[in-house]
């Protein structure tokens, strides 16, 4: 027979640890002495997230869900809950401050798990939809958005609700989206154009494309609507070749859409037309700015252009151009159909809404969150995250990759923002969110972003060019344990000088990586240049492998895995590394099972 | 389909969404959902969807529909697979592999059990509904 409910242990690690076992077996007897072990099944799940306030139980179907549970509680869950289909109160999670307005009319409170801290706007069809299928993103109100726009709304009442409901760009600059379309609205012109910025270059952000993989036409729906706002009957989305089958699921959605007439002429019989088509990128970082996408667009090299003109203004092929990110594009329908209200009543005052983070790094939980905006990072990182590998120290979370900062311990109870992430010296950026443990050194951290910074450099203005190599070269003296006290005042100068000078973005921002971590790890720097020590030990030239001649046993493993045959000594006897020919390759460190190996 | 006025439109939302609620009701088919975004494809998430209709054929299980959808964001355990029984919850499953799948077709869809140590939860609530 069918199981009537079903009780889910959690059996993540952290709750294994805290008697996740003995839950499950307390449950399984409860069940059995109360003859309900056929109706009510037991199982072991796989990680819940919120492993600080583990062991996790929930109950299906009722969705209650328990928090720090006891095997003494199995008796009165199964009892209350079960039998007699009521709560347990005192083992209920509970939310102290909520970043959804409860007062918010239109919306069933009710309905809301609060111990999941998400809340998908952008991401609310990934993961319900066939994405190649159009008739389940209908059936899932889809389009009825646009049909409100046109028959309904009409452009002014589009602009209105935007305005309303506050959204900012979130492609990295939290631009007010309502400007830029009623800027191009308000210009006359006889061609006009919606790009979807597509690009998506931060190292370790994949968010947008998710978003296009998962659920291709809320983009398309929402420049539909962005062209029926501000009078463009053209269309592009601007996306990296790299990303195949994004790019393959929205050639299919658009097909599908041209055929329901969704796309193309005379759009839904309302006498509007307008269609949309794919140009691929070749993976430049700085072809995410608008300005040079737009170059790069009209055939040109992905250079950045001054501003103004802005493109909303003058922009592609020098008509009025409204550019915008996938994800202010997906909360475009939401916005339109629910209401500017609705969206304003999420997130915070300055930032209404949420922001899909593509929580990467030395985190158990990896993966793409959406949380309203005034989330905590403890929050994204110990409740959905489930905290960090291994059980290691948080260290700091890099946020707007290579123009971004860190967030470091401190600010672990900020509520994420626009403007808070700017007051403490990072910024939002698109969404990456990498998070960094005990094991990680800064300083070799801020030396990839800054390799990265050097290629993607377009060369265009002196400040960046230079700038991004002078301090790479700065980072890799301090790595190499060269490094002078005058360096660090140095990249610091360097580092003013470009944000006030580079011609775009780019440039303004390549510095921000060191100039947040000189703010908050300026000790870790000074380890490296003044004791020459890099304790996370990942600088290769600061760091040396010892053998312990007391606990070698001279098994010989260690000089049989070194590459560089550094390790000599005989049979049973202790051995020893030549430091001079030594690569620092720890091969020796990971592979002796007597822990006579030490690194220093 | 020809092109859509929005009477058509409207009739073809209301039409699928009275399909789902009626799928819902009757409580007949099976929904085998597998997360094929890129990281579920990188993590397996083809031949997950392989074994998933070898297995129906092989072991002749009926109205069985799987299909595929967008990434659901658990990137720590991908692949990725949203199983709909009638008379049960809908369960996410992670970690999945050619094994599992079997295992959630014998004692998931046949068996009318949830298989333990994959369950993994739907990440928010579902603004649409
Ligand atoms: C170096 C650089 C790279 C950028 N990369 C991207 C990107 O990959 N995706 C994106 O949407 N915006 C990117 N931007 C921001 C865009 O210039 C622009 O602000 C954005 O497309 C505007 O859309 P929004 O208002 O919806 O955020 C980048 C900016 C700079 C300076």
């Amino acid at each position: 027979m069918v199981k009537k409910s079903y009780i889910l242990v959690c059996g993540g690690s952290a709750c294994e640890a805290s008697k996740a076992d003995a839950i499950y077996e307390s449950f399984k007897k409860v069940l059995e002495d109360e003859g309900l072990k056929n109706d009510v099944q037991v199982v072991k799940t796989g990680c819940f997230g919120f492993c600080e306030k583990g062991p996790i139980v929930k109950i299906l179907p009722e969705e209650e869900f328990y928090v720090e549970v006891k095997p003494e509680d199995a008796d009165e869950i199964v009892h209350e809950t079960i039998i007699k289909g009521r709560p347990v109160q005192r083992l209920l999670y509970k939310d102290k401050d909520l970043k959804v307005d409860p007062k918010a009319d239109k919306f069933d409170m009710s309905k809301i798990g609060f111990y999941q801290k998400q809340f998908r706007i952008v991401l609310r069809n990934c993961g319900f939809i066939d994405p190649e299928n159009i008739d389940e993103y209908i059936a899932r109100d889809g389009y009825q958005a646009l049909e409100k726009a046109i028959t309904q709304l009409g452009p002014d009442g589009i602009i209105n609700e935007v305005k309303t409901s506050g959204l900012r760009g979130r492609g990295g600059a939290g631009f007010p989206t309502w400007i830029k379309w009623n800027t191009t609205k308000g210009v006359s012109a006889p061609q006009k154009y919606v790009v979807c910025n597509a690009d998506e270059g931060d190292p370790g952000a994949y968010m947008d494309r998710s978003t296009l993989e998962g659920d291709p036409h809320s983009v398309l729906e929402a420049m539909t609507i962005a062209g029926y706002c501000v009078g463009a009957s053209k269309g592009i989305i601007y996306i990296r070749a790299e990303y195949p089958l994004a790019i393959k699921r929205l050639e299919v959605a658009m097909a599908q859409s041209r055929e329901y007439g969704l796309l193309g002429d005379d759009i839904l019989g309302t006498g509007f037309n307008f269609d949309i088509e794919i140009r691929l990128g070749a993976g430049a970082f700085v072809c995410g700015e608008e300005t040079a996408l737009l170059r790069s667009i009209e055939g040109n090299r992905g250079m950045p252009t001054p501003k103004p003109p802005f493109p909303a203004v003058e922009g592609l092929w020098h008509c009025p151009t409204v550019i915008n990110n996938v994800e202010t594009y997906a909360n475009i329908p939401v916005i339109v159909l629910k209401g500017g209200e609705w969206f304003k009543s999420i997130g915070t005052e300055k930032s209404p809404g949420t922001k899909v983070f593509a929580l990467t790094g030395k985190i158990n939980n990896s993966g793409l969150v959406e949380v309203p905006m005034g989330t905590t990072l403890r929050e994204i990182i110990y409740d959905i995250g489930g905290g960090i590998r291994n059980g290691k120290a948080f260290k700091a979370v890099q946020t707007g990759g290579p123009s971004g900062g860190v967030i470091t311990t401190e600010n672990l109870d900020t509520g994420i923002d626009f403007d808070a992430l700017a007051r403490i010296g990072s910024m939002m950026g698109s969404g990456g969110m990498i998070v960094m443990s005990e094991e990680d050194c800064i300083v070799d951290v801020v030396k990839f972003y800054m390799t990265f910074c050097v290629d993607e450099s377009c060369g265009k203005c002196s400040p960046c060019r230079i700038g991004t190599r002078k301090l790479l070269d700065y980072l890799t003296k301090i790595s190499n344990g060269n490094g002078t006290m005058e360096d660090l005042d140095k990249m610091t100068e360097i580092g003013m000088a470009m944000k006030k000078a580079a011609l775009c973005g780019l440039g303004q921002t390549a510095a921000n990586p060191v100039l947040s971590t000189m703010r908050y790890f300026k000790d870790e720097y000074i380890q490296h240049v003044q004791d020459k020590k890099c304790v996370a030990g990942k600088c290769i030239n600061l760091i040396r492998y010892e053998i312990d001649p007391s606990k070698c046993i001279g098994c010989t493993l260690c000089s049989k895995r070194c590459p560089a045959g550094a390790i000599t000594g005989e049979k049973k006897m202790a051995h020893k590394i030549d430091q001079a020919k030594c690569v620092k390759c720890g091969e020796c460190y990971k592979g002796c099972k007597f822990g006579a190996i030490s690194k220093i | 389909m020809a092109k859509m006025t929005l009477e058509a439109l409207r009739a073809l939302r209301e039409g699928k969404k009275a399909e789902i609620d009626r799928r819902e009701t009757d409580g007949k088919d099976v929904h085998i959902i597998i997360g094929m975004g890129t990281c579920g494809i990188a993590a397996g998430a083809k031949q997950v969807l392989e074994a998933f209709i070898n297995e129906i054929d092989a072991k002749k299980i009926e109205n069985v529909t799987v299909k595929q959808t967008g990434c659901m964001g658990l990137c720590y355990v991908e692949p990725t697979v949203e199983v709909k029984v009638p008379g049960m919850p809908d369960t996410i499953y992670g970690k999945v592999d050619a094994d599992v799948a079997k295992k959630i077709l014998k004692d998931h869809v046949v068996g009318k059990k949830l298989v333990s140590d994959h369950i993994f939860d739907r990440p928010s609530t579902d603004i649409l509904k």
